[in-house]
């Protein structure tokens, strides 16, 4: 049981804290201004030159072989609804590491997403 | 702010692409590798042999240029656009899925699952309700 904890865990805190340090990294950069190829990659590569970009590609891909790990453990039908939570710690992340004003009806629109999100899932089976 | 309708147009058409972009990805990627069917052994030649059946997959690479448009776009909306709405908004591409399911592959989608898509697509509403933005841009 402590193993699918810590691989929950993984999936959703990792997960979205990866996501999490790869707006932080294009934070860093800055907004895009020019959107032809050229000016494209420069931003690509300036985006690929900040720390917080490697981290966060790390944190994802730390997530994805935790999923695969848990999916060989427990039921997609269980896991893959807990991902639903990814959108309530993405906005609290976003509040907290990104000092984004999240109001209340930010909060309303994430917290019916993450029952959407859980419904859908439910549903496939 | 003078920027501000811009910012929300280049945010709704990006977050847009990334709803079509991503969901068609998978799928595309999920009928090539069917149709290469899995690497039944792991010696050299074996995969030698998949790869090359992979590099021949024109559904792959279409795929694979699908999902890295997907993060572009997602890298890009970033730049600008607060997380916290970001997220959500992509939410949509979970409708997207059951949409492309049913009437792509003709998969049956049950009536939880439409419910739940619309409640995906209230709570985007309700998001998008919101500023794109709410921190200070350097």
């Amino acid at each position: 049981m402590a193993e699918e904890i810590i691989l929950l865990l993984l999936i959703v805190v990792a997960g979205t804290g990866g996501e999490l340090c790869v707006a932080r990294a294009m934070r860093a950069v800055g907004p895009a201004t020019e959107f032809h190829p050229a000016a494209l990659a420069r931003l690509v590569l300036r985006a690929a030159r900040t720390g917080w970009m490697w981290l966060g590609l790390s944190l994802m891909a730390l997530a994805f072989f935790s999923l695969l790990e848990m999916l060989s453990l427990e039921s997609v039908s269980f896991v893959v609804p807990v991902t639903a939570l990814s959108y309530g710690v993405g906005a609290l992340g976003g509040k907290v590491f990104l000092q984004e004003q999240v109001t209340g009806r930010r909060w309303a629109g994430v917290l019916l997403v993450c029952i959407g999100v859980g419904l859908v899932l439910i549903g496939k089976r | 702010m003078k920027t501000g309708t811009s910012f929300s147009l280049k945010t709704y058409l990006l977050i847009v692409l990334m709803v079509i972009l991503g969901p068609l990805g998978n799928v595309l990627l999920g009928k090539g590798m069917k149709r290469i069917g899995a690497a039944t052994a792991w010696n050299l030649a074996e995969l030698l042999h998949f790869l090359t059946l992979l590099s021949r997959s024109g559904l792959v690479w279409l795929g694979v240029a699908c999902l890295m448009a997907f993060f572009a776009a997602y890298m890009l909306v970033l730049s600008w656009a607060d997380y916290s709405y970001v997220q959500p908004a992509s939410a949509m591409a979970y409708g997207m899925v059951a949409l492309l399911g049913h009437f792509l592959l003709g998969e049956a989608v049950t009536p939880l699952r439409w419910a739940g898509v619309l409640v995906i697509c209230a709570g985007v509403l309700v998001v998008g309700h919101t500023p794109p933005r709410t921190t200070e841009i350097k």
